[in-house]
């Protein structure tokens, strides 16, 4: 189960384009629909706290490997998320001038970016179906996605309110 | 300038746990601005490598300006510095979530950050959204990406589908 961890999520490392939310789909569709390992509430708690803590948002996938596993499933979560790209990242990091150059890098870079965006929206409405278990969470995630949307203000506002909402009233 | 390995490793544990969501801008703000050990466009070339690659591309850049400055022991800093400290509270966050996540006070603050994360995930999307100024057929691309992660279609498949016709998308529009 542990080497079934690491490659799932080293699958889910070399898919990873346009970050860690983009990859939220697959993630879990792979570990909560296929293979059960996590509830969807879990799912979306454990995202919520990764969110919530400072670094990269790819940890969210080293809270799943805990929860799956333990410490061993951390790891393992971990290293298959990192792993894989970092060695093709180190492989690539000689060329970066002539690979900037590149006459296909711009539109390659731009290309990708509506299809990160439409996986992120499809991260935001796997989220809400799985975090709206009732009218009020309906509520937040409205508000939520109404403040980060309109507003400039640091995401973490969201986070915090919801939370606080959650206390008093759920 | 060259920075020592040591003052690499620390700046990235620094990036790592600064970076409340996302950690591209605080990584330029102090390697550019601050330290000066990149211009603005060899960090502008480093990330948009990055941005290119699979895998997370604060990880993929990370890599790029270790190993830069050092090589293979570079890479291995930066990138154990960067995701260093931020394991380390997931770790405690975690275990609290162990200890405390089934007592219903602390699930119902749980259940209402992940309300507001889900929220957030959406409202993130809508901002990227409206700040692209999609063409119609970038548009399209977005849409038809939302539409098949949803029905479950494997993500593999998707951007098999999908990533050529968006870089395809923005060549024309290039033109």
């Amino acid at each position: 189960m542990i080497l079934q961890l690491f490659l799932t999520f080293s699958l889910l490392s070399l898919l990873a384009i346009g970050g860690a939310n983009a990859v939220l789909p697959e993630m879990y569709r792979q570990i909560v629909e296929i293979r059960g390992w996590i509830e969807p509430a879990t799912f979306a708690q454990l995202f919520a706290l990764a969110q919530a803590a400072p670094g990269p948002n790819i940890l969210a996938a080293s809270v799943m490997g805990w929860r799956i596993a333990g410490p061993v499933g951390l790891g393992a979560a971990t290293l298959g998320m990192l792993l894989p790209a970092a060695i093709l990242a180190w492989c690539v990091a000689g060329v970066t001038q002539r690979l900037s150059r590149a006459p296909w890098l711009r539109p390659a870079q731009f290309g990708l970016v509506p299809v990160a965006i439409g996986l992120i929206a499809a991260s935001g409405v796997i989220m809400a179906e799985a975090a709206g278990t009732g009218p009020l969470p309906w509520v937040i995630i409205l508000g939520s996605a109404l403040f980060v949307w309109r507003t400039a203000f640091s995401p973490l506002w969201a986070l915090a309110a919801g939370g606080v909402l959650g206390w008093f009233l759920l | 300038m060259t920075p020592s390995r040591t003052q690499l490793f620390l700046a990235y544990l620094r990036i790592g746990l600064t970076g409340f969501g996302g950690v591209n801008a605080w990584a330029r703000q102090l390697l550019v601005e601050k330290k000066g050990w990149l211009t603005d466009q060899q960090y502008a070339e480093a990330l948009g490598v990055g941005q290119v690659l699979p895998g997370p591309n604060a990880l993929n850049c990370a890599i790029n300006v270790g190993t830069r400055f050092h090589g293979a022991a570079g890479a291995a800093l930066a990138a154990i510095g960067l995701f260093a400290g931020p394991m380390a509270v997931l770790l405690g966050v975690a275990s609290l979530y162990d200890r405390y996540g089934q007592i219903p006070l602390v699930r119902a603050v749980l259940t209402g950050i992940a309300a507001a994360a889900a929220g957030m995930v959406l409202g993130t999307a809508i901002k990227m959204a409206i700040k692209l100024r999609p063409t119609a057929m970038l548009l399209a691309t977005g849409l038809l990406a939302l539409l098949l992660a949803l029905l479950r279609v494997p993500l593999p498949l998707v951007l098999l589908g999908l990533a050529p016709l968006g870089i395809w998308a923005a060549h024309r529009t290039a033109r």
